[in-house]
Protein backbone atom coordinates (compact mmCIF):
# COMPACT_ATOMS: atom_id res chain seq x y z
CA UNK A 1 0.00 0.00 0.00
CA UNK A 2 2.83 2.44 1.27
CA UNK A 3 4.21 1.50 -2.69
CA UNK A 4 1.00 2.86 -4.20
CA UNK A 5 0.87 5.75 -3.14
CA UNK A 6 3.88 7.14 -3.50
CA UNK A 7 3.38 5.81 -6.98
CA UNK A 8 0.69 8.80 -7.27
CA UNK A 9 3.21 11.03 -6.17
CA UNK A 10 4.53 12.15 -9.57
CA UNK A 11 7.36 14.77 -9.57
CA UNK A 12 5.03 18.05 -10.15
CA UNK A 13 5.53 21.10 -12.02
CA UNK A 14 7.01 23.52 -10.09
CA UNK A 15 4.43 26.27 -11.81
CA UNK A 16 1.77 23.78 -10.96
CA UNK A 17 2.35 23.81 -7.39
CA UNK A 18 2.54 27.42 -7.30
CA UNK A 19 -0.80 27.54 -9.07
CA UNK A 20 -2.69 25.02 -6.82
CA UNK A 21 -1.47 26.99 -3.88
CA UNK A 22 -2.65 30.61 -4.89
CA UNK A 23 -5.88 29.05 -5.70
CA UNK A 24 -6.22 25.99 -2.68
CA UNK A 25 -8.63 28.69 -0.75
CA UNK A 26 -10.85 29.69 -4.01
CA UNK A 27 -10.47 31.71 -6.57
CA UNK A 28 -10.90 35.52 -5.72
CA UNK A 29 -14.09 37.04 -6.15
CA UNK A 30 -13.04 39.74 -9.10
CA UNK A 31 -13.79 40.63 -12.74
CA UNK A 32 -11.11 38.55 -13.77
CA UNK A 33 -10.01 36.09 -11.10
CA UNK A 34 -7.08 34.28 -13.70
CA UNK A 35 -5.54 37.17 -14.51
CA UNK A 36 -5.25 38.30 -11.10
CA UNK A 37 -3.55 34.85 -10.01
CA UNK A 38 -1.68 35.56 -13.23
CA UNK A 39 -0.51 38.73 -11.61
CA UNK A 40 0.91 37.06 -8.65
CA UNK A 41 2.66 34.31 -10.05
CA UNK A 42 4.09 36.29 -12.80
CA UNK A 43 2.49 34.59 -16.10
CA UNK A 44 0.07 35.07 -18.08
CA UNK A 45 -3.93 34.63 -18.22
CA UNK A 46 -3.35 33.00 -20.91
CA UNK A 47 -1.54 30.48 -19.35
CA UNK A 48 -3.13 30.38 -16.16
CA UNK A 49 -6.20 28.89 -18.50
CA UNK A 50 -4.57 26.84 -19.85
CA UNK A 51 -2.95 24.95 -16.87
CA UNK A 52 -5.67 24.82 -15.21
CA UNK A 53 -7.45 23.24 -18.02
CA UNK A 54 -4.90 20.63 -18.14
CA UNK A 55 -5.26 19.77 -14.49
CA UNK A 56 -8.50 19.30 -14.77
CA UNK A 57 -8.26 16.97 -17.93
CA UNK A 58 -5.66 14.68 -16.24
CA UNK A 59 -8.35 14.63 -12.93
CA UNK A 60 -6.01 15.94 -10.75
CA UNK A 61 -8.32 18.64 -10.24
CA UNK A 62 -11.22 17.18 -10.12
CA UNK A 63 -13.74 20.13 -10.21
CA UNK A 64 -13.49 23.49 -10.66
CA UNK A 65 -16.98 25.43 -9.45
CA UNK A 66 -19.23 26.71 -6.62
CA UNK A 67 -18.14 24.44 -3.20
CA UNK A 68 -21.42 24.26 -0.89
CA UNK A 69 -21.81 23.78 2.71
CA UNK A 70 -24.22 20.62 2.83
CA UNK A 71 -24.88 21.31 6.43
CA UNK A 72 -25.91 25.21 5.79
CA UNK A 73 -28.32 24.01 3.04
CA UNK A 74 -30.08 21.64 4.76
CA UNK A 75 -28.68 18.49 4.29
CA UNK A 76 -27.24 17.93 8.27
CA UNK A 77 -27.93 14.00 8.19
CA UNK A 78 -24.68 12.69 7.11
CA UNK A 79 -23.49 8.81 7.22
CA UNK A 80 -20.44 6.83 6.88
CA UNK A 81 -21.57 3.63 5.86
CA UNK A 82 -18.21 1.33 6.61
CA UNK A 83 -18.39 -2.01 4.47
CA UNK A 84 -16.37 -5.37 4.57
CA UNK A 85 -16.12 -6.40 1.27
CA UNK A 86 -14.00 -9.29 0.34
CA UNK A 87 -10.50 -8.30 -1.25
CA UNK A 88 -11.22 -9.52 -4.53
CA UNK A 89 -14.46 -8.08 -4.77
CA UNK A 90 -13.47 -4.58 -3.20
CA UNK A 91 -12.87 -2.89 -6.85
CA UNK A 92 -15.89 -3.54 -8.56
CA UNK A 93 -18.45 -2.63 -5.26
CA UNK A 94 -16.83 0.46 -4.87
CA UNK A 95 -17.56 1.35 -8.66
CA UNK A 96 -21.05 0.30 -7.89
CA UNK A 97 -21.55 2.26 -4.92
CA UNK A 98 -19.62 5.17 -6.16
CA UNK A 99 -22.34 5.23 -8.94
CA UNK A 100 -25.04 5.35 -6.72
CA UNK A 101 -26.49 9.15 -6.57
CA UNK A 102 -26.93 9.08 -3.12
CA UNK A 103 -23.78 8.54 -2.72
CA UNK A 104 -21.22 11.48 -2.07
CA UNK A 105 -17.76 9.61 -1.79
CA UNK A 106 -16.89 6.06 -1.98
CA UNK A 107 -13.05 4.65 -1.14
CA UNK A 108 -11.35 1.94 -0.37
CA UNK A 109 -9.06 1.96 3.18
CA UNK A 110 -6.83 -0.50 5.04
CA UNK A 111 -8.54 -3.17 7.52
CA UNK A 112 -6.77 -2.23 11.08
CA UNK A 113 -7.13 -6.44 12.11
CA UNK A 114 -8.51 -6.29 15.34
CA UNK A 115 -9.13 -2.47 15.52
CA UNK A 116 -11.47 -2.21 12.40
CA UNK A 117 -12.39 -4.53 9.73
CA UNK A 118 -14.32 -2.44 7.24
CA UNK A 119 -12.45 -2.19 4.13
CA UNK A 120 -14.78 0.21 1.96
CA UNK A 121 -15.93 3.52 2.95
CA UNK A 122 -19.20 5.70 1.84
CA UNK A 123 -20.50 8.75 2.55
CA UNK A 124 -24.76 9.03 2.23
CA UNK A 125 -25.66 13.06 2.64
CA UNK A 126 -29.13 13.58 4.04
CA UNK A 127 -31.77 15.82 5.09
CA UNK A 128 -32.91 14.19 7.75
CA UNK A 129 -31.64 10.45 9.56
CA UNK A 130 -34.23 8.93 8.48
CA UNK A 131 -34.26 9.73 4.42
CA UNK A 132 -30.07 8.62 5.07
CA UNK A 133 -31.72 5.43 6.23
CA UNK A 134 -34.00 4.73 3.63
CA UNK A 135 -31.73 5.51 0.32
CA UNK A 136 -29.49 2.94 2.59
CA UNK A 137 -31.97 0.14 2.38
CA UNK A 138 -33.03 1.09 -1.60
CA UNK A 139 -28.81 1.20 -2.08
CA UNK A 140 -28.58 -2.26 -0.68
CA UNK A 141 -31.63 -3.83 -1.93
CA UNK A 142 -30.48 -2.24 -5.65
CA UNK A 143 -26.86 -3.24 -5.45
CA UNK A 144 -28.23 -6.87 -3.94
CA UNK A 145 -25.26 -5.81 -0.71
CA UNK A 146 -27.56 -7.36 2.04
CA UNK A 147 -24.75 -10.07 2.36
CA UNK A 148 -22.47 -7.52 3.71
CA UNK A 149 -21.25 -6.78 7.06
CA UNK A 150 -21.73 -2.87 7.21
CA UNK A 151 -22.24 -0.14 9.55
CA UNK A 152 -23.58 3.49 9.65
CA UNK A 153 -21.45 5.79 11.52
CA UNK A 154 -24.12 8.91 11.88
CA UNK A 155 -21.97 12.13 12.30
CA UNK A 156 -22.81 14.13 15.89
CA UNK A 157 -20.63 17.07 16.52
CA UNK A 158 -18.96 19.02 13.88
CA UNK A 159 -15.89 19.75 15.66
CA UNK A 160 -14.02 21.37 12.69
CA UNK A 161 -14.88 21.69 8.97
CA UNK A 162 -12.87 23.29 6.54
CA UNK A 163 -10.69 23.07 3.04
CA UNK A 164 -8.43 20.70 2.86
CA UNK A 165 -4.76 23.10 2.38
CA UNK A 166 -2.29 21.10 0.77
CA UNK A 167 0.73 23.23 0.35
CA UNK A 168 1.61 25.37 3.64
CA UNK A 169 0.85 28.87 2.78
CA UNK A 170 3.75 31.27 2.62
CA UNK A 171 2.09 34.64 1.35
CA UNK A 172 -1.61 33.48 0.87
CA UNK A 173 -4.06 33.05 3.63
CA UNK A 174 -6.52 30.21 3.36
CA UNK A 175 -10.21 30.48 3.32
CA UNK A 176 -10.89 28.98 6.99
CA UNK A 177 -14.35 28.42 5.78
CA UNK A 178 -15.41 24.22 5.47
CA UNK A 179 -16.80 22.61 2.51
CA UNK A 180 -17.75 19.34 2.21
CA UNK A 181 -17.02 17.74 -1.15
CA UNK A 182 -13.75 16.94 -0.42
CA UNK A 183 -15.13 15.12 2.12
CA UNK A 184 -12.94 12.35 3.45
CA UNK A 185 -9.98 12.33 2.32
CA UNK B 1 -45.38 18.46 3.01
CA UNK B 2 -45.19 21.52 4.75
CA UNK B 3 -42.45 23.89 3.37
CA UNK B 4 -39.75 23.16 4.86
CA UNK B 5 -36.63 25.88 5.87
CA UNK B 6 -33.87 24.74 3.00
CA UNK B 7 -30.95 26.94 5.17
CA UNK B 8 -29.78 28.97 7.65
CA UNK B 9 -31.65 31.83 5.92
CA UNK B 10 -34.72 33.55 7.09
CA UNK B 11 -36.02 33.48 3.76
CA UNK B 12 -36.35 31.06 0.96
CA UNK B 13 -33.19 31.15 -1.77
CA UNK B 14 -34.29 32.76 -5.31
CA UNK B 15 -33.94 31.56 -8.24
CA UNK B 16 -30.36 33.18 -9.17
CA UNK B 17 -29.06 31.54 -5.82
CA UNK B 18 -30.54 28.28 -6.31
CA UNK B 19 -28.91 27.88 -10.07
CA UNK B 20 -25.70 29.48 -8.77
CA UNK B 21 -25.86 27.03 -5.94
CA UNK B 22 -26.71 24.00 -8.20
CA UNK B 23 -25.37 24.63 -11.68
CA UNK B 24 -22.01 25.75 -10.94
CA UNK B 25 -20.43 23.23 -8.86
CA UNK B 26 -18.38 21.98 -11.55
CA UNK B 27 -17.32 23.39 -15.05
CA UNK B 28 -16.63 26.67 -13.85
CA UNK B 29 -15.82 28.83 -16.75
CA UNK B 30 -12.49 29.35 -17.95
CA UNK B 31 -12.84 32.70 -19.44
CA UNK B 32 -11.01 35.25 -19.15
CA UNK B 33 -14.43 37.13 -17.57
CA UNK B 34 -15.89 33.67 -15.47
CA UNK B 35 -18.61 35.45 -13.76
CA UNK B 36 -19.95 37.31 -16.99
CA UNK B 37 -19.95 34.03 -18.56
CA UNK B 38 -21.88 32.36 -16.06
CA UNK B 39 -24.15 36.12 -16.17
CA UNK B 40 -24.60 35.16 -19.70
CA UNK B 41 -26.32 31.45 -18.98
CA UNK B 42 -28.73 32.54 -15.95
CA UNK B 43 -29.70 35.68 -17.63
CA UNK B 44 -28.34 38.25 -15.01
CA UNK B 45 -25.74 40.60 -14.83
CA UNK B 46 -21.59 40.17 -13.87
CA UNK B 47 -22.25 42.12 -10.89
CA UNK B 48 -25.59 41.11 -9.71
CA UNK B 49 -23.61 36.98 -9.99
CA UNK B 50 -20.50 38.75 -7.99
CA UNK B 51 -22.64 39.94 -5.63
CA UNK B 52 -24.93 36.89 -4.97
CA UNK B 53 -22.06 34.51 -4.42
CA UNK B 54 -20.68 36.87 -2.52
CA UNK B 55 -23.69 36.88 -0.43
CA UNK B 56 -23.84 33.10 0.07
CA UNK B 57 -20.55 33.06 1.21
CA UNK B 58 -21.08 35.55 3.35
CA UNK B 59 -24.24 33.60 5.20
CA UNK B 60 -21.93 30.58 4.73
CA UNK B 61 -23.87 28.30 2.35
CA UNK B 62 -20.94 28.22 0.29
CA UNK B 63 -17.40 27.92 1.21
CA UNK B 64 -15.77 29.13 -1.66
CA UNK B 65 -15.76 29.00 -5.39
CA UNK B 66 -12.69 26.80 -6.64
CA UNK B 67 -10.79 23.79 -6.88
CA UNK B 68 -11.47 20.47 -5.47
CA UNK B 69 -8.80 17.75 -5.68
CA UNK B 70 -8.26 14.66 -6.47
CA UNK B 71 -7.53 12.93 -2.89
CA UNK B 72 -3.61 12.40 -2.62
CA UNK B 73 -2.51 13.45 -5.66
CA UNK B 74 -1.29 17.11 -4.45
CA UNK B 75 0.40 16.10 -0.90
CA UNK B 76 -1.08 13.34 1.13
CA UNK B 77 -3.86 12.78 3.57
CA UNK B 78 -5.16 10.23 5.74
CA UNK B 79 -8.57 9.61 7.63
CA UNK B 80 -7.47 9.10 11.35
CA UNK B 81 -10.30 7.46 14.37
CA UNK B 82 -10.00 7.57 17.84
CA UNK B 83 -11.44 6.17 20.70
CA UNK B 84 -12.05 8.78 23.53
CA UNK B 85 -13.74 8.45 26.56
CA UNK B 86 -16.91 10.70 26.41
CA UNK B 87 -15.64 12.81 29.21
CA UNK B 88 -12.48 13.93 27.83
CA UNK B 89 -14.60 14.18 23.93
CA UNK B 90 -14.47 17.59 23.76
CA UNK B 91 -11.25 18.51 25.05
CA UNK B 92 -9.28 15.78 22.72
CA UNK B 93 -11.50 17.03 19.90
CA UNK B 94 -10.37 20.54 20.40
CA UNK B 95 -6.87 19.78 20.86
CA UNK B 96 -6.72 18.10 17.62
CA UNK B 97 -8.65 21.12 15.77
CA UNK B 98 -6.16 22.80 16.94
CA UNK B 99 -4.14 21.46 14.52
CA UNK B 100 -3.71 23.52 11.05
CA UNK B 101 -3.39 20.30 8.99
CA UNK B 102 -6.51 18.85 10.30
CA UNK B 103 -10.02 20.01 8.39
CA UNK B 104 -12.93 17.62 9.22
CA UNK B 105 -12.93 16.74 12.64
CA UNK B 106 -16.62 15.00 13.54
CA UNK B 107 -18.06 12.93 16.66
CA UNK B 108 -19.08 10.01 14.78
CA UNK B 109 -21.93 7.69 16.55
CA UNK B 110 -19.22 3.98 16.96
CA UNK B 111 -16.82 3.34 19.86
CA UNK B 112 -14.47 4.76 17.44
CA UNK B 113 -16.04 8.32 18.01
CA UNK B 114 -13.44 10.97 16.74
CA UNK B 115 -12.87 10.89 13.19
CA UNK B 116 -10.97 13.29 11.34
CA UNK B 117 -8.87 14.23 8.09
CA UNK B 118 -5.75 15.30 7.90
CA UNK B 119 -3.59 16.48 5.14
CA UNK B 120 -0.09 17.70 4.69
CA UNK B 121 2.82 18.19 2.36
CA UNK B 122 4.06 14.73 2.60
CA UNK B 123 3.44 11.42 4.26
CA UNK B 124 6.13 11.98 6.82
CA UNK B 125 4.67 15.17 8.25
CA UNK B 126 1.43 13.48 8.30
CA UNK B 127 2.77 10.75 10.98
CA UNK B 128 4.61 13.33 12.07
CA UNK B 129 1.03 15.18 13.23
CA UNK B 130 -0.53 11.50 13.74
CA UNK B 131 2.28 10.51 16.43
CA UNK B 132 1.81 14.01 18.41
CA UNK B 133 -1.52 13.31 19.00
CA UNK B 134 -1.36 10.04 20.40
CA UNK B 135 2.21 11.48 22.62
CA UNK B 136 -0.30 14.32 23.41
CA UNK B 137 -3.73 12.50 23.73
CA UNK B 138 -1.98 9.28 25.09
CA UNK B 139 -4.92 7.51 23.16
CA UNK B 140 -4.33 5.32 19.74
CA UNK B 141 -4.64 6.99 16.43
CA UNK B 142 -5.64 4.58 13.76
CA UNK B 143 -4.64 5.74 10.40
CA UNK B 144 -6.71 4.79 7.65
CA UNK B 145 -5.47 5.99 4.24
CA UNK B 146 -7.27 6.18 1.07
CA UNK B 147 -5.89 2.87 -1.12
CA UNK B 148 -8.39 3.63 -3.86
CA UNK B 149 -10.93 5.99 -5.09
CA UNK B 150 -14.33 5.10 -6.88
CA UNK B 151 -15.94 8.02 -6.63
CA UNK B 152 -16.13 10.76 -9.53
CA UNK B 153 -17.04 13.94 -8.09
CA UNK B 154 -19.26 16.55 -10.03
CA UNK B 155 -20.60 17.85 -6.94
CA UNK B 156 -23.63 17.58 -4.55
CA UNK B 157 -26.93 17.59 -6.50
CA UNK B 158 -29.59 19.97 -4.41
CA UNK B 159 -32.79 19.49 -3.94
CA UNK B 160 -34.96 22.18 -3.52
CA UNK B 161 -38.37 21.11 -1.91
Amino acid sequence: MELRELSQLVEPDPLDLALVQAIQGGLPLVEQPYAQIAGELNITEAEVIRRLRRLLETGDIRRLGVVVRHRELGYRANAMVVWDVPDDRVSEIGRLLGRQPCVTLCYRRPRRPGRWPYNLFCMIHGRSREGVLRNLERLIDECGLGWLPHDVLFSLRQFKQRGAKYIGDRDRAIDPAGQLSAGLT
Amino acid sequence: MAAQKESILDRPLNPLERRLLNDFQDGFPLTPRPFRTIAERVDSTESEVMTTIQHLQSQRLISRVGPVFRPNRVGASTLAAMEVPAERLQQVADMVSGYGEVNHNYEREHSLNLWFVVTAEDRASLHRVLKEIERRSGLEVIDLPMVEDFYINLGFPLQWS
